[in-house]
């Protein structure tokens, strides 16, 4: 029966058939009393994550949307099931109430619909004969027929709709919104637990169970060394066209600094393009700051570097000598020299994640030359959770912009 | 329509113990986990009251609630059953007369989850924060939670369920849970409550909360979460900390328009606090 329903989510989320099983068993116990309760249950039953509601939304207007207009086959009888119930309404006055049970033939009504609607193949509004709203004919809903039918209207389906319409979920989707939470669970996925070493960690607990249970006899219990062992490095843009995502920026980073389980964690910031002086905090101040080849002696290819930043510049930022953004700032090479000594350097250990989409079409000319050299992923849920697979596997098997743009000249 | 073999959750509590209103469909969905014998996976904002949800249900159902709140080191064993290997070796070592050494099952004690099952009347078994385990904790728990028994290896014996709990697990979304484990559940998200609900929860816990200042204090308290950049937006349960804070303090209509009082009750972060001082005018 709802069959359709399931394989039209099915093509949008990640829904199963024990899932869809237990739906059936729901209505089937009785349990769901109208199409409102039905978009909630089906959405509990249907959708484990809040992610995935706004999907759900579109997914349920889109397609009750379309069965409410055009009744398939399946649906037709649970309309009439539901219609069944709203034909004598209590809050009619008495009289009406009689004048309809005199006057109302449910079964003789019901082949009239249904030839009608053998008949109707397009909606109908504002007539007197077929099916359709605002109209005089018996069946539809906002019309005038006293013995008229609701179809659609009373049975609470376009209030479930609306209610899917409203979209309040829209900003839990993945694939829009970042928060802190988000991100450390993002983040989470680099944590490469790796057993290294001897196994010449006692586990003291695991001792004390052996012995006693060894009736006293010590029996010591060792274990591989557990350790994290992934050092980071952030390396973030801030300032000019980077300011409407500096509190993203910020989520990020304080994300990144909650999650003390890394064995070691750094951060530098640059403007637009990296030159040779890498610096410690936002405001950019050259006394507090790392130079360029001392960054590069200190970190090496153990450390794994992130880079945020929209990639979006003038041009010569880029490529030419003395080309920064700053009037004062000499850089005696242009700033890909840079980009380049870091992609070399950390090889496949460095990613660029970046606020604004990466399409190959449309992107600003300086972004094109970026992601060519280092890969670049969107700052999204998603992205982080793509760049993040690529770090952990050392960029094995990962399409990235860098295989993209392959081959461009500069 | 519906068949009524089971109690039905009404939705709001008012005891000596539990305050809690549950909207409609958060109402409407516990019962239908109770009626189809799923698990309820609850998740939401810290503060809109999912813990509270499963003693809500077992004071409404008159049911005995049994809680297993999970730390970083729970292991699913843990909520089954425990064998108290150093105590028997104790024993063993320097007698006791309440246990018998040769008795295995003196050394066996139950865990939450054995607790629930073992217990004649259905309880409502609460699995507190189950994000909080291992990544694979939930898969170890799919056996237990979908035939609800388990098995004791050492005195190699089932333990079954007599009565089938109703399980109730809450989630912060710390870390992504396992598909499989996600397909046998329910699910609900608590949404944050709309102001006029919140009113109500407000009523609920100070029935005797005058009209005017608890308008004031929702429109400090929704100017407050309209500061979306906040790290840690104020919850259900730090307004109602605030205004029990409010009532104690004796503080006057007047002070209360002005500013905002002991705003260290609602904002727990010092730049957030900032942002907060910053952003909320106030009519001088």
């Amino acid at each position: 029966m709802f069959i359709d329903y399931f394989y039209y989510l099915k093509e949008r989320l990640p829904v199963s058939i024990t899932e869809y099983m237990t739906l059936l068993q729901a209505l089937d116990q009785g349990l769901i009393h109208n199409f409102v309760q039905f978009y909630y249950i089906s959405r509990s039953i249907l959708c484990k994550n809040e992610h995935h509601f706004d999907i759900y939304d579109i997914a349920f207007a889109n397609f009750f949307k379309d069965a409410a207009l055009k009744f398939p086959e399946e649906i037709k009888q649970e309309i009439w099931d539901w219609l069944s119930k709203d034909l004598t309404p209590s809050d009619l006055p008495d009289k009406f109430q009689e004048f309809i049970a005199q006057n109302f033939d449910l079964e003789a009504l019901q082949e009239h619909f249904e030839e009608l609607l053998k008949k109707q193949d397009e909606e109908h509004n504002f007539g007197d004969q077929w099916i359709g709203t605002q109209g005089f004919s018996q069946f539809g809903h906002g019309g005038q027929n006293p013995m008229g039918m609701r179809v659609g209207g009373s049975s609470g389906m376009r209030m479930a709709i609306q209610i899917a319409q409203k979209r309040i979920f829209a900003d839990y989707r993945k694939d829009i919104v970042l928060d802190t939470r988000q991100i450390k669970v993002a983040l989470k996925r680099l944590r490469k637990l790796e057993e290294i070493g001897k196994q010449d960690e006692l586990n003291i607990d695991k001792t004390i169970d052996k012995t006693a249970k060894n009736g006293g006899d010590i029996e010591l219990f060792f274990e591989k060394r557990r350790k994290n062992n992934v050092r980071l490095i952030l390396l973030m843009d801030v300032g000019g066209s980077m300011t409407p995502y500096a509190h993203l920026v910020n989520l990020l980073f304080s994300a990144a600094n909650q999650m003390s389980h890394w064995k070691d964690f750094k951060y530098f910031y640059f403007h637009n393009c990296v030159y040779e002086s890498l610096y410690h905090n936002a405001q950019r101040i050259p006394e507090e700051s790392t130079d360029f080849d001392e960054f590069l002696r200190k970190y090496d290819q153990k450390y794994k570097v992130v880079m945020i930043g929209d990639a979006a510049m003038a041009s010569f930022e880029l490529s030419e000598k003395y080309g920064s953004i700053y009037y004062y700032h000499r850089n005696e090479m242009p700033g890909i020299y840079y980009i380049k000594e870091i992609a070399n350097h950390f090889k496949n250990n460095v990613v660029w994640l970046n606020p604004e989409i990466i399409k190959p079409e449309w992107v600003p000319w300086t972004r094109k030359i970026i992601s060519s050299v280092i890969p670049m992923f969107h700052l999204t849920i998603e992205g982080i959770e793509e760049a993040m697979d690529y770090l952990r596997k050392g960029g094995k098997d990962i399409y990235t912009t860098v295989n993209m743009f392959k081959g461009l000249n500069y | 329509m519906s068949h009524s073999g089971f109690d039905k959750f009404r939705g709001d509590v008012n005891t000596e113990r539990v305050k809690y209103i549950a909207d409609p469909q958060l109402r409407n969905i516990v019962n239908v986990t109770i009626a189809l014998e799923r698990p309820l996976l609850v998740k939401g904002e810290p503060g809109t009251g999912k813990t509270l949800l499963a003693h809500a249900i077992a004071e409404s159902l008159g049911k005995r609630l049994i809680i297993w709140n999970i730390k970083s080191t729970s292991e699913a064993i843990d909520g089954c059953y425990m064998y108290d290997t150093v105590q028997r070796l104790n024993d063993s070592r320097f007698g006791c007369e309440d246990r018998n050494v040769n008795n295995i099952h003196d050394y066996i004690t139950l865990g939450p989850l054995g607790e629930a099952f073992d217990s004649e009347e259905q309880v409502v078994l609460l699995i507190d924060e189950i994000d909080k385990a291992d990544i694979e904790f939930p898969n170890d728990l799919l056996q237990e939670l979908d035939v609800m028994e388990f098995y004791i290896k050492e005195t190699k014996e089932f333990v079954k369920a007599k009565t089938r709990p109703i399980v109730i697990i809450t989630s912060n979304n710390e870390k992504e849970l396992p598909d499989a484990f996600l397909r046998r559940c329910v699910f609900h998200y608590i949404e944050f409550p709309p102001k006029e609900f919140m009113a109500d929860i407000c009523n609920l816990h100070y029935p005797n909360l005058k009209q005017n200042l608890l308008d004031q204090c929702l429109k400090h308290f929704y100017a407050l979460r309209a500061i979306t950049k906040m790290r840690k937006l104020p919850s259900t349960s730090e307004l109602l900390d605030w205004i029990g804070v409010l009532l104690k303090s004796g503080i006057s209509m007047d002070e209360l328009r002005r500013g905002i009082p002991f705003l260290g009750t609602l904002v727990k972060k010092e730049k957030d606090l900032e942002m907060a001082l910053e952003k909320i005018k106030f009519p001088t």
